[in-house]
């Protein structure tokens, strides 16, 4: 069955990146928005635009029955729910098919597995894809733990079962110091939470964040290599690039293998990506969770393979075949994405809602800009804060590096605050430069640049070279 | 006495409680301090307090909670 509508029930920069893979296949596109998305271009570019609700999120892009009754009123044949909101509700999904439908995305029964931890961990441990290592349950005995941290080694994470937000939580890097925390942290748990059952996990210390796209049709699934995300604030990526720079050849065979076996295992349709913690010291790897949608950062992946993910996955919940073969996907250059967010960098990352007096775009080869933005546009205040994203791509990854600089440069977005200058120190330090960071680099080191990012706030008609 | 308004400092997503299952901030009726917490903006998902800005008594609210409010739109009164 081939899509001929596509109703695309999402906002913001997707839903424009939707809407331009829709009109490239020749689907018609229906646009839900929520009063204050009205003047959204994602709006001005679709056939049909349906308003679904009020401003707030949970009366408008979560609100099924609205986005369901907008289907069927403009005769949409598929719903593309794009990341974040409705994009990993499994009862969604299943509503969606229900309703005589296409999902475009995995089968409701996915999601839902994939959305399970417990289950998540179970899938992937059979299918030979390593977790991080620890207790699979709780552990009541001082012995039981001390067999386990035997076989995971140290530094090990003692947390109280009842407990969360971090509480209770020990690390013990060797066995002495395992043997002199354990009964404090059972002793601690018992009184704080009435319950002395601990958990032990592996404490895995600078770890990268690297993920895996794939790509699957139901039946078969290939990988499209790999993303590192490791520059976060807050759990938020700001920059993320394709290929990882830390991956030797052999562990990224591994772990591309290993994210395709998974995959396989729940023979998982659509686009697809597989996130994993990797211990740059000891060449290890450790699933953490499978993203079951389009993922923000996927053009870094299209720009180094040339598959353009979203046209993919539109094509296979029409009913077609994965047409790429694994031999075929090949890896070309570096590409790296920023995140241009409205948020002020020089106050503490500050939301900065309002109006876009003024806007100039990069251009040249290898320059990619995928936002919501237009002149005139005024962002509103009730969603996240990311306007679009950056995405250079080169031969390799200094001179990705160069050009991204370069783009920075052309880049004027005026009367909002944005990420911007964030980028522009990155691009310029060190370490980025010789690719030396983990997940809990960026944090610190914002704390160490507090002075000179205070002083990057543009006066509002900074100048830009175009 | 003197009735004055309180005005939402941002645009964005007005809330009466810190957690959709706590308690309100404020009713109306209730003494406030300056520096009390009369609700919550939520401005492009992070949440910003609201404070009275002088000590008083809430009249009453101008803006339910999870109301979409603009910058300076008057959210509560105050009797000071």
């Amino acid at each position: 069955m081939t899509i001929k509508k596509l109703l695309i029930a999402n906002r913001g920069e997707i839903a424009v990146r939707i809407n331009r893979a829709a009109r490239e296949l020749g689907i018609a596109t229906v646009q839900v928005y929520s009063k204050a998305d009205k003047d959204s271009l994602a709006v001005r570019l679709a056939d049909e635009a349906v308003d679904i609700g009020p401003p707030q999120a949970s009366k408008s892009y979560l609100n099924q029955a609205a986005i369901l009754a907008a289907a069927q009123s403009s005769g949409a044949d598929a719903i593309h729910p794009g990341y974040g909101f409705l994009a990993e509700n499994a009862e969604f999904a299943a509503a969606v098919e229900a309703a005589g439908l296409i999902f475009v995305g995995p089968t409701a029964q996915s999601i839902r597995l994939m959305g399970d931890k417990v289950a998540a961990r179970k899938a992937a441990a059979s299918a030979g894809v390593p977790t991080v290592p620890g207790s699979e349950g709780r552990l009541e005995s001082a012995d039981a733990a001390f067999a386990l941290v035997e076989r995971t080694g140290f530094p090990v994470m003692i947390k109280a079962a009842a407990g969360g937000g971090g509480r209770g939580i020990r690390i013990a890097r060797s066995a002495e110091e395992f043997h002199h925390l354990m009964p404090q942290a059972q002793a601690e748990a018992l009184a704080a939470f009435g319950d002395g059952g601990l958990y032990v996990e592996k404490l895995v210390e600078g770890a990268r964040h690297i993920e895996v796209q794939v790509l699957g049709d139901g039946r078969d699934v290939i990988h499209c290599f790999e993303r590192e995300c490791s520059l976060q604030r807050r759990r938020q990526k700001v920059w993320e690039e394709a290929p990882s720079p830390s991956l030797t050849q052999a562990v990224r065979e591994k772990l591309c293998a290993s994210a395709v076996a998974l995959a396989r295992a729940v023979n998982y349709r659509g686009a697809g990506t597989l996130e994993y913690l990797y211990d740059e010291r000891t060449g290890e790897f450790y699933f953490l969770e499978m993203n079951t949608r389009i993922q923000v950062e996927h053009p870094v992946t299209e720009m180094i393979t040339g598959i353009d993910l979203v046209r993919e996955m539109i094509r296979i919940a029409g009913g077609e075949p994965l047409r790429i073969r694994q031999d075929e996907v090949r890896v070309s250059g570096h590409s790296i994405e920023v995140r241009i967010n409205a948020e002020d960098p020089a106050r503490n990352f500050l939301p900065n809602p309002g109006t876009v007096s003024a806007l100039s775009l990069p251009g040249g080869d290898g320059v990619r800009f995928d936002s919501m933005l237009y002149q005139g546009y005024t962002v509103p205040p009730f969603y996240d804060s990311l306007l679009g994203k950056l995405i250079v791509h080169d031969r390799d990854r200094p001179s990705a590096i160069g050009k991204l600089e370069r783009a920075l440069a052309g880049l004027g977005v005026e009367g909002i605050s944005t990420t911007k200058p964030l980028h522009q120190a990155l691009a310029r330090d060190a370490d980025v430069q010789a690719g030396r960071f983990h997940t809990a680099w960026l944090e610190p080191w914002l704390e160490a640049h507090a002075a000179s990012l205070a002083m990057t706030s543009p006066p509002p008609s900074a100048k830009v070279t175009p | 006495m003197a009735t004055q308004q309180i005005f939402s400092p941002l645009p964005g997503i007005f809330y009466r409680k810190p957690a959709p299952d706590k308690p309100v901030y404020k009713n109306d009726g209730d003494a406030v301090a300056d520096t009390d917490t009369i609700g919550l903006i939520e401005v492009m998902k992070s949440f910003n307090e609201v404070k009275a800005g002088a000590a008083g008594r809430i009249v009453r609210f101008l803006a339910e909670n999870e109301e979409a409010v603009m910058a300076g739109q008057p959210i509560a009164e105050i009797d000071v």
